[in-house]
């Protein structure tokens, strides 16, 4: 009990005085995870759109697939984009395994199809009556779709937010293609699994707090959303 | 030119439901057209089909500027307006929702903020321009729905039953603001389920009668 309130104690102290590698560990996670948002975003949103509003054969299909891969374990994906880089894979030649590009492709894969996913089915739950209203209005079909786009950015938001804590809390993938390396591929997660595997809990516990308090605030960001985008008061 | 409107044997039955079977009618006058009839009798639907938001299966509409017949293009799409009966809330403030339509009309920020702000005054809803649109009370909504469709100066305005299910105290609001506009020469097109206000605003009343359009 003595030994968790003196870890605890001095992981505060570890923040407070901000500890360079803490800093560094944290700002290559918030690195990682948000280029893969951000890549996730580029190409789920005009997906998620396309989806939404476009007519294709088996777009159903399509959109039951992507709400399946929203639950990929993160090691399978690790597994996987390990195997696509590794020197003997078909990109190895790019030699990619073991760097931060290697993490932000394995989070694209665990993000994209939750920013698709959500991103659709807010694009759909917009009444139907806002299409009919931007129409009415002198709207062309292009700047129907925007408008629809624009009602539901709440609920994507919200998507955007909800891929932003998986990736962040996620320790299967970017363990198997970022290989832990000091001070080049080690965040938050993968440092708290290796510190806590050697015994040394001040700066996995220091990381676990920081790591609790970007998913509250991603949390309370989340909720936000909801509300604002609540549409029945 | 001014924007007339002429339908002609339309006929809409949705799913097999036979709902307008032989309507025909030529809107060429500026001024108040009210359109009644019973619950389900059509007048929606015919409501829709003349503002050209959803297809006849039969017959014609035919818009015209003076003797030509104009296109069924966006450009006269933008020429007219409809407020449905629901008005559908954009989640903005008051202010973006009656300023929609000139924003997509490319038109410039002073005249977005200066035509806003007039209808805002002209539907009493100034107070409230920067307030969450969905959190206004149901005779505030319905009448942003028409300042909505007002602001980009239609020539022919369709509202779809504007009163139903609102106060007495919006209702007259409601009726004033259509008063106070067919002076302007516009054409308007509304439904009512309430003959007294049909012949407080008609300059020409309307029935739908065994899915047929008669004078009334
Ligand atoms: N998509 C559809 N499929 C089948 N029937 C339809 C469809 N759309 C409308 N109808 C029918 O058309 C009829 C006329 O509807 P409409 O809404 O035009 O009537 P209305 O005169 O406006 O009625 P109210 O006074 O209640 O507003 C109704 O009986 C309705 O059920
Ligand atoms: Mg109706």
């Amino acid at each position: 009990m003595n030994y968790l309130a003196e870890s605890l104690s001095r992981a505060f102290f570890l923040i407070l005085q901000l500890d360079q590698e803490l800093i560094s560990i944290i700002l290559l996670s918030l690195r990682v995870s948000g280029s893969a948002l951000l890549i996730s975003a580029a190409i789920g949103l005009p997906l998620a759109a396309l989806m939404a509003f476009g007519r294709f054969p088996l777009r159903g299909v399509f959109v039951n697939l992507l709400n399946t891969f929203m639950g990929l374990p993160p090691v399978v994906v690790g597994l996987l984009v390990y195997l696509l880089l590794s020197r003997s894979g078909p990109f190895g030649f790019l030699a990619l395994l073991y760097t931060p590009s290697a993490m932000i492709i394995a989070q694209i894969i665990l993000a994209l199809p939750i920013v698709a996913s959500l991103s659709h089915s807010a694009l759909v739950s917009v009444d139907p009556i806002i299409r009919q209203v931007s129409t009415t209005l002198g709207a062309t079909p292009f700047q129907v779709s925007l408008t629809v786009i624009r009602e539901a950015r709440y609920g994507i938001m919200s998507g955007m937010m909800a891929a932003f804590g998986r990736v962040m809390a996620e320790v299967g993938a970017i363990l198997i293609v970022g290989g832990n390396i000091a001070g080049y591929t080690r965040v938050m997660t993968t440092t708290i699994a290796l510190e806590t595997d050697k015994g040394n809990f001040e700066l996995a516990l220091a990381l676990g707090i920081i790591l609790l308090a970007i998913s509250m605030a991603i949390n309370t960001g989340l909720s936000i959303f909801r509300r604002k985008g609540m549409t029945e008061l | 030119m001014k924007l007339k409107l002429e339908i002609s044997h339309i006929m809409r039955s949705p799913h097999g439901n036979l709902v307008l079977e032989d309507c025909s009618y030529s809107f060429d006058r500026g001024g108040a057209y009210l359109l009644m009839g019973p619950n389900g009798s059509g007048k929606s639907t015919l409501l829709r089909i003349c503002a050209l938001l959803e297809k006849q299966d039969r017959g014609e509409v035919t818009y015209y500027a003076g003797e030509q017949r104009l296109q069924h293009d966006i450009s006269l799409k933008r020429r007219m307006t409809l407020v449905l009966p629901q008005v559908g809330i954009f989640n903005a403030t008051v202010f973006d929702n009656v300023s929609y339509g000139l924003k997509i009309r490319g038109a410039g920020r002073q005249e977005i903020e200066r035509k806003t702000l007039e209808l805002l005054e002209f539907a009493g809803l100034a107070a409230k321009k920067n307030q969450r649109a969905l959190s206004l009370s149901s005779g505030e909504k319905q009448r942003l729905g028409i300042a909505r469709a007002l602001v980009v100066a239609p020539e022919m305005l369709f509202l779809d039953e504007p009163t139903a299910s609102i106060d007495e105290a919006n209702t007259r609001l409601i009726e004033e603001m259509i008063l106070g506009k067919k002076k302007s020469g516009m054409t308007m097109i509304i439904t009512t389920h309430d003959r007294l206000q049909a012949e407080r605003l008609a300059d020409q009343m309307l029935l739908i009668r065994d899915k047929k359009l008669v004078e009334g």
